[in-house]
């Protein structure tokens, strides 16, 4: 009651400069946000409509349509989305063991300080821009690979399709080590934070029980961060699907599917970029966003995918990361 | 989850090769990352320095196929673009931060953060066609769709690093100056945001240094300019992402060492402030724990 009082007595005007107070920040602040819903959808809706008049032409077949030749204007996504899934995969696969490795040596194993170090060392690999990477990619990692790394594989390998081709020092393969350097700092740092809310508990007691410090990784650290491993490799695989400049600096631009991965290709995301000089025809521009679109979907799928498994396997780690 | 053997029958000896070698390829993978940095840097530092000189940070682009020249307009043009975006993404990152924290009820603020995470996800190529399509198709291009394609890159980063804050900021201060009658957006303005005000400043300053080295929101908008030094966003701006890749993908070698001398200046500046920030952020975070 006497609370109750105590606040009537307040100034009216006060109270009236508070409840407007209140309104105009609840007012401001929810403002903000909506714009920010609505820039979203702005993104979705722009994408979608601009690609129409590639829809209305190619249809579903663009998904599967091998050509792509400004002097017809036919276009097909086909070679681009199959660029983009080889360089992707190339890349998960190099950088998961790298990161998962990584984040194991920085979590359980580096003392504390040593950990901090190249934790943070970890982290700036992914603040190096884009366009930089693209620019060692394409004149020192590229002729190196040309030179030393490829030859190699084909030597050695060459009865697999994959490393079959002739070297040269731009295409898949220099995209997907590239993307790989890219996807290991995010998968090394989400890995980490995994890692380390691992109970200190349970880690005592397989350690407790006689297990090797690589016994008690196998048995209680990774088996029971799979899921968000597999979070953190969906949120690898969204930066490296999305990718488009470092990607454009060295894949070589080639519009035609091929196993080997030494040949030039391109991505969806390297293919819009590509095109930066300006599109010959509207028809040309329209099958841009199309790309664009494909890519969109590929994308929002893999960020809700990696929401969706965090929240259907472990409810306690949703704000993990 | 697999249950472990634990007995010993002669097999102690295996065990603990394996787990050395494990021990060994985690440091090795360590290794490796830092010196594929190092790496990376090196070749910048090497190849970008022996063209760096006060002439070339001051001096307007080469025309094409001139020798010399300098990258003052990129500098120039970066900032503007950089700034324009920061001047976008910091107030309404904030304020999303803030709604989602401190006003919106549970499934509201869920949902928001369910669209800052896509947006944080979204390929920064898919940010390019859409501020191509929407300020630049049929228009001439200006730096002004450039700046708001890199507002969209940092929106979500900004609005990430307030929320960690605020939910630093201990709710006993929030309660105690509620219970001293403030109202909720005094509260707000004055007791939480000046105490979370250092994560807000380094966080705004972690997206700005991702924000200079976007190459893709800029790449259809403001990729065709003047070499000399331009102030007005309503054009087209010279910028350093969009030249190291246009010098990156030219033939002519000179061109070459231009784009390492510009990508060692955007190094630079990407680097040391994303570490000082990284710095003062822990530091500023110990404080609050404390």
């Amino acid at each position: 009651m006497s609370a109750v009082t105590a606040v009537e007595r307040l100034g009216h005007g006060r109270r009236l400069r508070d409840r407007f107070g209140d309104r105009a920040l609840f007012g401001l602040t929810g403002l903000a946000s909506l714009a920010a819903i609505l820039v979203m959808v702005a993104i979705v809706l722009k994408v979608f409509g601009a690609s129409r008049l590639a829809f209305d032409k190619f249809g579903l077949a663009f998904l599967w349509g091998r050509v792509w030749d400004a002097n017809i204007d036919v276009y097909g996504a086909l070679p681009f989305i199959f660029g983009t899934l080889v360089t992707s995969l190339m890349a998960l696969v190099i950088a998961v063991p790298l990161a998962i490795a990584i984040a194991l040596f920085l979590s359980e194993l580096a003392p504390r300080g040593v950990g901090g170090v190249v934790g943070a060392l970890v982290e700036t690999l992914a603040a190096v821009p884009s366009v930089v990477l693209g620019l060692w990619g394409i004149l020192v990692l590229g002729p190196f690979a040309a030179d030393h790394l490829e030859p190699w594989l084909h030597d050695h390998l060459g009865f697999i399709p994959l490393f079959s081709g002739t070297p040269q020092s731009s295409g898949i393969f220099i995209a997907g080590l590239i993307l790989a350097i890219m996807v290991v700092p995010i998968v090394a740092s989400v890995c980490r934070e995994l890692f380390l809310s691992v109970p200190d508990e349970l880690e005592e007691g397989a350690l407790a029980l006689g297990a090797t410090r690589w016994e008690m990784v196998k048995g209680v650290v990774l088996s029971s961060s799979k899921p968000g491993i597999g979070a953190a490799v969906m949120l690898g695989l969204g930066r490296a699907l999305g990718e488009a400049i470092a990607v454009t600096q060295v894949i070589g631009a080639g519009h035609t599917i091929q196993w080997s991965l030494f040949a030039t290709g391109d991505t969806l995301a390297s293919r819009i970029a590509g095109q930066y000089q300006g599109a010959v025809s509207k028809m040309q521009v329209s099958a841009l966003f199309y790309l664009g679109a494909i890519l969109l979907v590929i994308g929002l799928l893999t960020n809700l995918g990696a929401r969706l498994i965090v929240r259907r396997f472990d409810p306690h780690r949703v704000g993990a990361d | 989850m697999s249950t472990l053997d634990l007995r010993g029958r002669g097999r102690t000896r295996r065990r603990l090769i394996a787990n050395r070698a494990a021990e060994v390829v985690a440091l090795i993978a360590a290794l490796a990352a830092v010196a594929v940095l190092g790496i990376v840097v090196w070749s910048v530092a090497k190849r970008g320095a022996s063209q760096l000189s006060i002439g070339f940070l001051t001096k307007d682009l080469p025309l094409f196929g001139q020798p010399g020249g300098g990258i003052a307009p990129l500098i120039v043009g970066s900032a503007i673009l950089v700034g324009i975006a920061a001047l976008i993404a910091v107030p309404t990152g904030v304020a999303i931060a803030i709604f989602t924290d401190e006003f919106a009820p549970p499934r509201l603020a869920r949902a928001i953060q369910v669209v800052i995470d896509l947006m944080n996800g979204l390929p920064s190529i898919i940010i390019a066609i859409f501020v191509f399509g929407v300020f630049v198709y049929g228009h001439p291009q200006n730096g002004l769709a450039g700046s708001y394609g890199l507002a969209i890159v940092m929106l979500p980063l900004v609005t990430r690093a307030t929320q960690e804050v605020l939910r630093l900021v201990p709710s006993s201060q929030r309660e105690g100056a509620l219970a001293l009658g403030a109202s909720r957006w005094r509260t707000v303005l004055t007791v939480v945001l000046p105490s979370a005000l250092g994560g807000v400043v380094t966080g705004s300053v972690l997206a700005v240094a991702r924000a200079v080295g976007e190459t893709a929101p800029l790449l259809f908008v403001t990729s065709i300019y003047a070499n000399t030094v331009q102030w007005d966003p309503r054009h087209a701006l010279p910028n350093m992402p969009v030249q190291i890749f246009l010098w990156s993908e030219s033939s002519d070698p000179a061109d070459h060492e231009r784009a390492w001398a510009t990508a060692l200046v955007l190094i630079v500046f990407v680097l040391v402030t994303s570490l000082l920030a990284r710095l003062a952020l822990a530091r500023s975070r110990r404080n609050m724990i404390r």
